[in-house]
């Protein structure tokens, strides 16, 4: 398996993301630069650039048309992803953590940073996919203020029923989507250790959270209900659930400024893959020589890549051995 | 004019002045109401004599009673009434000048004889009061409740498994738990509990007991379910260290102890003050106490805060068969108790007295009852202690071997140049080899000899191995063996940040044609430009594992076999051994290294308390292959249990051996069937964790499915379809260009 190295970055990646069709990888990182990639060649489509300061995040949207980012120039921008354009800016009070477009994408949340004075939010703006692509309503459709503990990742559950929020203490909420009333709080990982990422199985009916904890979980969407944990020996920072295999990636590593000695096997910068069921290391992929901070599975399943602090993104299409690997139930229950 | 206040007070005391206290003074003075009478003490089983003899008595008594303390006003203070028959009555009051010295009296004069027909009974007089007035004791006798009996818990049974397995006690985070060693399966727990202890968590030297380290003393657990066995309430205790044979403890604590002497904690005012307690654990009650002695600190370096005086551990020092203890005043004196009563050993003059020994460095006791030729044949019980003094004026550093209990210096040998010396006994005390690190004249370069005592030979000879040139950093003999390791470290490149290169040595002795007699050492093989510093020789001898343990950049683990059995790797013929490096590996961050007591398995460990990196412990065969690692998040520490010497004779042992292979068939079906067992367990959970997982699914894909059927949304894959074919309708041609190319391919998957 030997991966496509795309150094388009000169900062750390922050985000990487695959269209829905696969053909693309969007990525993000510290340099203000937004990069898209043939996934094909890895050759580079182009960059979107616009952006005041390190962009944190990326989404494209369910049709391919539009391609969501939010960064620390405190602004949420719309790019036509055909044209490169920039279509529309939202100015926020605080830097913009997260984007992600809804299962329709006629929605696009937000989460912002709690700084300043504000306390961290969730919005949410309409969309439209008009002729004039850049005719977009600067009204918030909602508004979630989080309280208790910043939000620090969410997403859109299955139907686009409910907004899942991932805190800085530990805790995950479920907020409905319509009224961004919160249905439930349940703290599933170690208290007062923060979850890093969260990213959803392709029918949005679960979901894997990264935690600082050194651990992962699969949760249900419905009731928040921990399915699955997975424990590594390092805090994680990014997870991400393959389809195809019943398998999870996870990515993390001690952070430069955690790592007290010069050891370089100190630093576990490995994707590490695990059996989604039954929650067992099968496997480790090394090629970073900084900590993973986002890892991007292909939809099909077929491929995936990751982006490091060392500034690359390494893309890997898995090869026959991948697929062939099976468990013996598996492969007695694939049999039946 | 009425008198003002101020005015009538100093006309009252004029008058008060005034008037002459003094009969009323004297009248009084010997009552002294206010203290009580806790002054006083009652002797009893004094002689009767006439009154002319009295004061002959009470001179004579006062001898014992200035033991303990002053008596109020010397011989004035004992009052011996004298009957009507013109004798004593055979009792005596006697003052103190406090009551500390009252109870001291009643502590240490109560049944001591004071001759031989008579033996005092010394009590205080307020006791007397209390339980000796009438109606206070029933006149009719009754027997004293004696608890049923109830049968103890079997404090070995650990040893009873089918499968002969070890168990080991692991602490981490704030858990202790006892856990039997199921090689490469997780270890099964028998016990977990959380805050078992404070400290840490230490084994008796046979396995019995557990000891736990709480701010309130130590806590003993054993039998199977580790109940509670015994508490020794030392406050604030810091360091513990059993008797070999596990009757004694000793316990030490940076505080003194403060007794509160209405308690009921069984330290009475003869430990108030002191900082080591030694203990009987079968009754679990203090045998004698201690005041700690402080090693000198290292000198002072310039431009930095002097150093803190190190403690003296283990401040005592057990004989094999546990009958003495031993401690040092370093530099001056040696001080060796007999056991049980933990009084000093008589000198030649039949008193108990330390024994000075001028610039006493160290001792250590042979750790075995050791079999001189001299002794086997008058069969006198001895215990050998081996010492060492460092230069003094003219008189040059020596070592010498004592028998005791005679105090009988039985060898000695004159040391010259000596830096440092280290003594290390052979486990079975056969052999007792000297480190000596050595200056030169200039006093700078270093150099060591090795000086092997042969205990065991007539006239004990010493066989001098110096053929190093380096400083030898480490050294240990085989556990029951005649051979031993060695690491020497060349010096280290100033200023440079690299530690020396060390080389580990074997050495073993010449094969000897006459059974039973040792050949002389030799050199056997060196394995140079390593970073090793730690010996770890397996139990049982033959393997050792020598390893860089606590290194921050080094953390090789060398796994060697003594008696390699397949060709002759070492040259020389002559030599009982030829060694074989079986297998190098790494543990990064190791601190800890130990051996389980068979000998089958070793186990490394990176301790929180050294460093927070990769915390947690790795369990090797004794060849060096890994069979478990366990990372373990704030891990502290992981002991095994060890086992009491074995019931069964020399014979029965070869027995054993000769057969070993009939019953390690027995064995290896065994653990085979553990696997398989342990196999089938795990198919057994994945199928149900497989089936359970998509029958979760498929219910929530339903649900969804109905959910989305109700809101009245589209399918999003129809969806996707949809537009495809009408894409396709609209007379868009899709181009599909597939170029693939084949880098290269490699396994990733295992």
């Amino acid at each position: 398996m030997r991966p496509i190295l795309l150094q388009g970055h000169e900062r750390s990646l922050n985000q990487i993301k695959y269209n829905r069709d696969g053909d693309l990888l969007f990525s993000v990182a510290k340099d203000k630069v937004v990069c898209a990639w043939y996934t094909s060649n890895g050759e580079r489509l182009g960059t979107y650039s616009g952006h005041q300061g390190a962009v944190w995040t990326c989404d494209p949207s369910p049709n391919g048309i539009l391609l969501a980012t939010g960064a620390a120039d405190n602004t949420i921008k719309l790019w036509n992803i055909q044209s490169g354009e920039c279509v529309k800016t939202w100015e926020n009070p605080t830097a913009i953590k997260r984007v992600q477009f809804s299962e329709d994408g006629s929605r696009l949340l937000a989460v912002t940073e709690k700084r300043m004075g504000y306390l961290g939010t969730i919005v949410v703006y309409n969309i439209q996919y008009g002729e004039d692509l850049t005719q977009q309503s600067d009204e918030q459709d909602l508004k979630i203020t989080c309280e208790e503990s910043k939000a620090t990742v969410a997403g859109w559950s299955y139907l686009d029923k409910y907004i899942i929020a991932c805190h800085e203490d530990g805790s995950v909420s479920q907020y409905d989507s319509k009224t961004g009333d919160l249905d439930s709080n349940i703290e599933i990982h170690e208290y007062d250790t923060s979850i890093n990422d969260i990213q959803f199985s392709t029918d949005k009916t679960y979901f894997i959270t990264a935690g600082k904890d050194k651990t992962a979980k699969i949760v249900s969407a419905r009731n928040l209900e921990v399915l699955k944990s997975y424990s590594a020996d390092t805090p994680l920072n990014t997870a991400a659930i393959t389809p195809r295999k019943d398998f999870v990636i996870l990515g993390g590593g001690q952070a430069a400024m955690d790592v007290t000695t010069t050891s370089a096997r100190q630093g576990k910068f490995e994707a590490r893959f695990y059996h989604k069921i039954f929650e067992d290391e099968i496997g480790r992929v090394r090629g970073h020589f900084g900590p993973l901070n986002t890892i991007a599975v292909h939809p099909q399943g077929t491929a995936y890549s990751s982006g490091g602090e060392d500034g690359y993104v390494r893309m890997h299409n898995f090869d026959k051995s991948y697929f062939d690997f099976m468990y013996e139930v598996e492969r007695e229950a694939s049999r039946k | 004019m009425a008198p003002s206040f101020d005015q009538i007070s100093e006309q009252g005391l004029a008058e008060i002045e005034g008037i002459d206290f003094s009969d009323l003074e004297e009248k009084y003075r010997d009552l002294r109401e206010d203290q009580g009478f806790d002054n006083f003490v009652v002797i009893d089983g004094l002689p009767v004599v006439p009154e002319d003899s009295k004061t002959k008595l009470v001179k004579f008594l006062m001898k014992s009673l200035n033991r303990v303390g002053t008596p109020r006003d010397g011989e004035d203070s004992v009052f011996m009434p004298i009957g009507d028959n013109g004798k004593s009555e055979g009792f005596a009051f006697v003052e103190y000048s406090s009551p500390e010295q009252a109870v001291a009296a009643t502590k240490q004069l109560h049944g001591v004889p004071l001759d031989k027909r008579h033996t005092l009974q010394v009590n205080k007089l307020t006791d007397i009061d209390r339980y000796g007035r009438e109606g206070r004791i029933d006149d009719e006798y009754q027997p004293p409740y004696i608890e049923p009996f109830a049968d103890k818990e079997h404090l070995r049974s650990w040893l009873g498994d089918p499968n002969a397995r070890d168990q080991f006690v692991m602490f981490r985070g704030d858990n202790v738990g006892i856990f039997w060693n199921n090689k490469k399966e997780e270890p099964e727990s028998v016990v977990d509990r959380k805050h078992w202890t404070q400290l840490f968590v230490a084994w008796s030297p046979q396995g019995t007991f557990l000891a736990s380290i709480h701010q309130q003393g130590v806590q003993l657990w054993g039998g199977p379910n580790f109940t509670k066995q015994k508490q020794l309430p030392h406050p604030f205790v810091s360091l513990v260290q059993f008797s070999p044979l596990e009757n004694y403890m000793v316990t030490w604590s940076n505080q003194p102890i403060a007794v509160d002497p209405d308690g009921k904690s069984p330290l009475s005012l003869d430990e108030d003050g002191k900082h080591i307690v030694i203990w009987d654990l079968t009754t679990g009650k203090p045998l004698r106490s201690f005041q700690a002695y402080d090693l000198a600190p290292p000198p002072a370096l310039e431009g930095l805060p002097a150093p803190k005086a190190k403690v003296q551990w283990p401040a005592f020092k057990w004989s094999a068969d546990e009958k003495y203890c031993a401690r040092m005043k370093p530099g001056e004196q040696l001080s060796i108790y007999e056991l049980p009563s933990m009084n000093m050993i008589r000198d030649a003059n039949r008193d108990r007295k330390a024994l000075k020994v001028e610039g006493i460095v160290d001792f250590e006791w042979a750790p075995a009852i050791p079999e001189r030729e001299s002794i086997k044949q008058d069969k006198r019980p001895e215990q050998l202690l081996a010492y060492w003094t460092p230069e003094i004026g003219s008189k040059p550093a020596s070592v010498a071997l004592m028998s005791v209990p005679s105090r009988e210096v039985v060898r000695s040998r004159n040391l010259f140049n000596v830096t440092d010396a280290k003594l290390h006994w052979q486990s079975e005390a056969k052999f007792l080899c000297v480190k000596v690190d050595r200056h030169s004249k200039s006093k700078k370069s270093l150099a060591t000899n090795l000086e092997i005592f042969r205990v065991r030979e007539k006239g004990v000879p010493v066989e001098v191995v110096d053929s190093l040139k380096d400083t030898v950093i480490n050294f240990a003999w085989e556990p029951k063996g005649d051979r031993f390791v060695v690491i020497t470290a060349g010096e280290a490149v100033a200023g440079s940040g690299v530690l020396a290169k060390t080389a580990v040595s074997f050495f073993a002795p010449e094969k000897s044609k006459t059974p039973g007699v040792t050949g002389s050492f030799k050199h056997v093989k060196t394995f140079d430009k390593k970073n090793s510093n730690g010996i770890y020789w397996s139990p049982k001898g033959r393997f050792v594992l020598v390893g860089t343990i606590s290194v921050q950049q080094h953390c090789d683990l060398d796994f060697y076999d003594m008696d390699y059995e397949g060709d002759r790797v070492v040259e020389d013929e002559k030599v009982a051994a030829n060694i074989m490096l079986m297998n190098s590996e790494e543990h990064y961050g190791v601190t800890d290294v130990e051996w389980d007591p068979t000998g089958r398995f070793v186990v490394t460990s990176a301790s929180m308390w050294t460093h927070q990196m990769e915390n947690g412990y790795r369990l090797w065969s004794f060849s060096g292959l890994i069979l478990r690692e366990s990372p373990i998040e704030k891990f502290k520490q992981l002991h095994w249990r060890p086992r009491p010497p074995t019931f069964l004779t020399r014979d029965e042992q070869k027995q054993v051996r000769r057969n070993l292979r009939e019953y390690s068939r027995e064995f290896e079906e065994l653990d085979k069937e553990m696997e398989e067992g342990a196999n089938a367990a795990v198919v057994e959970s994945r199928r149900r964790l497989y089936s359970e997982w998509y029958a979760w699914l498929g219910a929530e894909v339903e649900d969804v499915k109905a959910e989305r059927e109700d809101l009245g949304l589209p399918d999003p894959d129809e969806e996707l379809d949809l537009q495809k074919t009408r894409s396709a309708k609209e007379g868009e041609e899709t181009v599909e260009e597939v170029v693939e190319e084949v880098i290269e391919e490699s396994e990733e998957f295992a």
